[in-house]
């Protein structure tokens, strides 16, 4: 197994870009306009990409490299395109209305990572990993997690939305290059297409609730309740 | 050999009914190479579970597979495709100005999504599979293309692509659970991981098991993650609704089943159980709520799926051959029975033009024979004998009688009175209240409206009176396969 038996330099390059793209979501919390969540996510990808590569240059996985060129392809130019496209189309450049503070959301995504942290470390104790990069990626693929889902219950506008799924999904896709490099290609390749999709129909709906519905906002949008 | 091109031809049907009416483009043409092909499914999936025998047949390099479990399901699904394609071609053509090869090319390709997922035998596929009937019923629940509908499609699929993405995180930690066992690169099929639980980490396969439970219970409408049902459900056209709930809620059950054998291989089984259990009770209160005051007669239906959902994981909870022999009963009856109240709700929504239940009057004398079968369709539906569902819900609750859950089957008998109650005094308001007598428009049914309610409910009937020696062979040879015994 890669993880266990890796040299101190790729180690700590592992852990630096994992943790690079950990702050790359801070940024997305703390920021309230929407270009500057764009380039965050496609910093992010960028970040995940690089580990790609890394992890297949240390760990003997070519068709990581792949995966690397892919990543940067779909997520780091076509979808922040796709992104750019909708956020262009719509007339809302920030989040308007705010329910909870940017800084109250930055204290409330540290305190998310210190419960990952414990989670990972109870997982990676149990697996005799303690100390190697996989506690680290553990950490780091729930603290995504968790963060992508405070930005999908504090933010409201359906471009924020749509990007704190695609956090969800880059934090998932981080740990699983760590953790599981051997990831049969089939499956990672698919999930990229897919992902694809699901923004080309977020992008479509968006369109729809322009110009049947009139806002954005997830606060406006209060019709169907009971 | 029989089995693989059934299984071929399966997708094969819808596939076609795609293309063909996306190529020729006129609504007559589509909805009835679109019937032609939910017939052809209905006649592909029958078969299937009379050739199956105990063992588990793989095609397609392993991609493929067939089991007693699947089969099941895709009969379930094939059922609701082909009532549901009957009642479409009556009832979307009451809706004006809308292009129907666009509505029967998606409803197609939900059908063949659907049919799909359960015949994943990679358990990375089965998600996307899953993630992809989300993509295309988005739109078909957006179809009537009002704000409702947007807003609806909009919360679907937000809340659905959350909750699936935890299930993803959960099926890499399974996959990461597996490499000290298999090796860095392995497949990830149902059998290997299943084969090789015994030696992972527990922890491990506990995490990942409540991330896939609660990532897939998303889509099977488990309350708490249940908000974007009753939306989707009702705003819909109701041909997809039926769809919604009567093929896609079990097609995302049976990921949760097998998942829950792999946990149960890793001796991890009293956990599992325990969560499905309190998911189940938790449906079934969410859904007595809601019933009870319920003011939309399409979301009444709505949580009313909420509540079977929660029967069905209660009866794979409580587990043991009974319990899950009575979960995939359920799953058949109500796939039928809902089917038979979507196709009502939507007769009585189109005759009154309305969605409120307050503004529905005199359904018996308006429409004494869809309302006498929409009549008949209710009082199954609340679980009351003489239909299918009243045996099911029995069986699960014999199966939960032991000392870790009778709470649970306590409380659900008396959820299940508190439903019984709530529902049909809504029909009662609807069927007894006197109708005011000015402003009625007719809206002439046709019989493609009525057909699939007689077809639904003739049926239930009979397996509510009797249940088959056959099919309860089958089912508990199917739950003892599920429960590990080799």
């Amino acid at each position: 197994m890669l993880i266990q038996n890796l040299d101190p330099l790729a180690s700590s390059l592992f852990s630096l870009l994992a943790i690079a793209s950990l702050l790359l979501s801070f940024v997305m919390l703390g920021s309230r306009w929407l270009k500057n969540y764009l380039y965050a996510f496609a910093a992010e990808s960028w970040m995940i990409a690089a580990i790609s590569a890394a992890i297949g240059f240390y760990g003997n996985y070519p068709e990581l490299y792949l995966i690397a060129i892919l990543t940067v392809l779909f997520r780091g130019l076509l979808l922040p395109y796709l992104l750019w496209g909708i956020i262009r189309r719509l007339d809302v450049d920030r989040e308007i209305h705010v329910s909870v503070q940017p800084s109250t959301t930055l204290v409330v995504g540290a305190l998310f990572v210190m419960l990952a942290l414990s989670i990972s470390f109870r997982i990676a104790s149990d697996l005799h990993l303690e100390l190697t990069v996989a506690a680290l990626a553990l950490t780091v693929m729930l603290s995504m997690k968790l963060i992508g889902f405070l930005i999908l219950a504090v933010r409201h506008e359906a471009i924020s939305q749509i990007l704190g799924l695609l956090v969800l999904e880059n934090g998932i896709f981080l740990g699983s290059q760590v953790l599981v490099p051997g990831m049969p290609l089939l499956i990672e390749v698919v999930i990229l297409f897919d992902l694809l999709i699901v923004v080309a129909c977020f992008g479509v709906l968006v369109r729809f609730l322009l110009t049947r519905v009139g806002t954005t906002s997830s606060l406006d949008l209060k019709r169907l309740v009971g | 050999m029989m089995i693989g091109t059934l299984i071929s031809v399966l997708p094969l049907a819808p596939l076609v009914a795609i293309v063909g009416c996306l190529l020729v483009r006129q609504s007559p043409f589509a909805e009835r190479v679109n019937l032609l092909a939910a017939i052809v499914v209905f006649g592909c999936a029958l078969p299937l579970p009379f050739l199956i025998d105990g063992h588990a047949q793989t095609f397609w390099s392993d991609y493929v597979v067939i089991d007693r479990a699947g089969a099941w399901v895709i009969l379930c699904t094939a059922i609701v495709y082909l009532l549901a394609s009957i009642y479409a071609i009556g009832y979307m053509r009451l809706l004006e100005d809308e292009p129907l090869y666009r509505f029967y090319a998606l409803f197609a390709g939900f059908g063949l999504t659907t049919l799909v997922a359960p015949l994943m035998n990679n358990v990375g596929l089965y998600w996307i599979a899953i993630e992809l009937t989300t993509l295309v019923s988005t739109f078909l629940v957006a179809f009537e293309n009002v704000a409702e509908s947007i807003e609806a499609a909009w919360k679907y699929i937000m809340v659905v692509s959350a909750g699936i993405s935890l299930a993803l995180l959960g099926t890499v930690l399974f996959y990461f659970a597996g490499t000290p066992v298999l090796g860095p690169t392995y497949a990830m099929t149902w059998a290997i991981l299943a084969h090789a639980a015994p030696q992972m980490s527990g922890v491990l396969v506990t995490i990942a098991f409540l991330l896939v439970l609660v990532g897939y219970g998303t889509k099977v409408g488990l309350a708490p993650m249940h908000s974007w049902l009753p939306d989707a459900h009702s705003e819909s056209p109701a041909p997809v609704s039926a769809m919604l709930s009567g093929a896609l809620l079990n097609t995302a059950m049976i990921g949760i089943v097998r998942f829950l054998q792999i946990t149960r291989a890793a001796n991890l089984g009293e956990l599992a159980a325990l969560s499905l259990v309190g998911l189940g009770a938790l449906s079934l209160f969410i859904g007595a709520l809601f019933i009870v005051r319920q003011q939309g007669v399409k979301r009444l239906m709505a949580y009313s799926s909420i509540e079977h959902m929660g029967v069905i994981a209660l009866g794979f909870g409580f587990g043991g051959v009974l319990g899950t022999t009575g979960a995939l009963y359920h799953m058949l009856n109500h796939s039928l029975n809902k089917s038979l109240m979507f196709f009502g709700a939507g007769n009585v929504m189109r005759s009154y033009g309305t969605k409120e239940i307050e503004s529905i009057a005199g359904v018996g004398r308006r429409l004494p024979v869809i309302g006498a079968l929409w009549l008949a369709g209710a009082i199954g539906i609340t679980g009351a004998p003489p239909f299918g569902l009243f045996v099911g819900e029995f069986t699960i609750m014999r199966a939960g009688m032991k000392p870790s859950f009778s709470w649970a089957v306590y409380l659900m008998a008396a959820l299940l009175v508190v439903i019984f109650i709530g529902f049909m005094n809504h029909f009662r308001a609807m069927y007894y209240r006197p109708e005011p007598a000015e402003g009625r428009e007719n809206v002439e049914l046709s019989a493609w409206c009525a057909a699939p309610m007689w077809l639904a409910l003739a049926p239930l009937l009979v397996l509510g009176l009797a249940w088959p020696i056959g099919i309860w062979n089958y089912l508990s040879a199917t739950a003892q396969s599920l429960l590990g015994a080799p």
